[in-house]
């Protein structure tokens, strides 16, 4: 019976992959939890300010913000948000891959993209895909803050007012529910005009400083939102994602180990067969 | 019974308070403000600084902001908080660090790298296996 041990061995290992995938799945089913409830929390803030923006930017059309302009596209800034670990299914890859194609268009006509990644899995991705990579920001964990995005936004941003880049995307994945994240690819600058109707008011703030002003820093702190907005989602696409691989691998685990019980079980039989057969057989012999 | 109104204290990150109030204080970037119910539309810029509501009832509550927007509309007031402080070369810092991070994370490419070629050929590897065992069966 020498392939009844290694049967054995190669049964136990898969049990102990599968309490871990099994582990990792109610992990991440916990954390997805608190990722949601994250996104939804920071939802209301993003739709004041665009409010507000819009209301300012109706208000004072003798002040136009550079922000507002559509110009002529000779290079684009890409953000790519992204997972730190892996284990979570076809999450980032999809989400690049999108990416990808979007980039295709500008590639073919001539126009150069810059990068923002978020995330280490991206890092990696568009340094072998060969980009040119101008902010990173990775390890920002299961609880993402603001504070986190500020810096590589404020890059991107400083390109755009510098010229250096005319468009800027974020590509993220969105949560659609716990079995689909969608990659999504939105445009961040120049700002789209917003459908809302409920812009025309007939009235105007008291503004202090100044109108100018006050829209700089919240066109700053919504772009900033927004993106912050689409790390907090990845980052639940990713615990939602990471829950169905591991659900999966830990099902797989246990149809592996059936398998292998049957083929373990036929070959302790067969011994005993063979056995009894050549005791049968000697005992005739006699 | 006094008159009140609604504040809504938000940030990027979460909901800091809902309800109605009587009056609020923060402090605005010209000065300090005190809004009551019934004040004239207003935009401004806070700064850094404790934010006083006066709850329904006369009970107080206070709050630090490290700065943000307050907008007030007719019967609401809503204070977009930053969750950060904020100033100009904090987050001149910020960039610099996230370009930096780009920076290392080319040149720490190597070793990451050749771990994704192997495990690429890896899994191409168990997929062939995976094929030839189906084919023998």
């Amino acid at each position: 019976m020498a392939g009844g041990k290694e049967i054995r061995t190669k049964i136990s290992s898969i049990k102990s992959t599968q309490s871990l995938t099994g582990a990792m799945e109610m992990v991440a089913a916990s954390k997805m939890r608190k990722a949601q409830e994250r996104m939804t929390l920071g939802k209301p803030y993003a739709h004041r300010i665009r409010s507000v923006i819009g209301h300012i930017a109706n208000a004072t059309p003798e002040y136009r913000h550079a922000y507002f302009d559509t110009r002529d596209i000779k290079r684009v800034g890409y953000i790519i948000v992204s997972s730190d670990r892996g284990l979570c299914g076809g999450l980032n890859i999809n989400v690049f891959k999108a990416a990808v194609a979007s980039m295709k268009e500008f590639n073919d006509s001539g126009v150069e993209i810059d990068f923002c990644v978020i995330g280490k899995k991206a890092a990696r991705f568009f340094n072998n895909y060969g980009g040119n990579v101008v902010a990173a920001v990775d390890s920002i964990g299961d609880a993402p803050e603001v504070a986190d995005v500020i810096g590589s936004v404020r890059v991107m941003l400083e390109k755009f007012d510098n010229n250096e880049i005319d468009q800027l995307m974020v590509v993220s994945n969105t949560f659609i529910n716990t079995m689909t994240q969608q990659p999504t690819i939105e445009q961040l600058l120049p700002l789209l005009p917003s459908e809302d109707e409920d812009m025309q008011h007939h009235w105007d703030y008291l503004y202090e400083p100044d109108a100018k002003e006050l829209l700089d820093g919240l066109l700053l702190r919504y772009i900033e939102s927004q993106v912050f907005q689409a790390v907090v989602e990845n980052n639940a696409c990713e615990q939602a994602a990471r829950m169905v691989a591991m659900k999966s691998a830990t099902d797989n685990a246990g149809d592996i180990i059936d398998d292998l019980e049957l083929v373990y079980n036929k070959a302790r039989q067969a011994a005993i067969t063979q056995e009894l057969s050549e005791i049968a057989g000697g005992a005739a012999a006699v | 019974m006094a008159m009140t109104m609604h504040c809504d204290i938000v940030s990027a990150e979460k909901s800091i308070f809902s309800g109605l109030v009587e009056m609020v204080v923060a402090a605005g970037s010209l000065g300090d403000l005190g809004i009551a119910p019934g004040h004239a539309p207003l935009l401004t810029a806070l700064i850094p600084g404790p934010v006083k509501l006066v709850l329904q009832g006369g009970e107080e509550e206070v709050f630090y902001v490290s700065g943000g927007f307050l907008e007030v509309q007719r019967g609401v007031v809503t204070l977009l908080s930053d969750t950060a402080l904020r100033a100009d070369d904090l987050d001149e810092a910020a960039a610099l660090q996230a370009m930096e991070d780009a920076e290392k994370a080319i040149a720490n490419q190597n070793a990451e790298f050749e771990y994704s070629i192997a495990a690429a050929q890896l899994a191409e590897a168990a997929a062939q296996l995976r094929a030839l065992r189906k084919i023998r069966k």
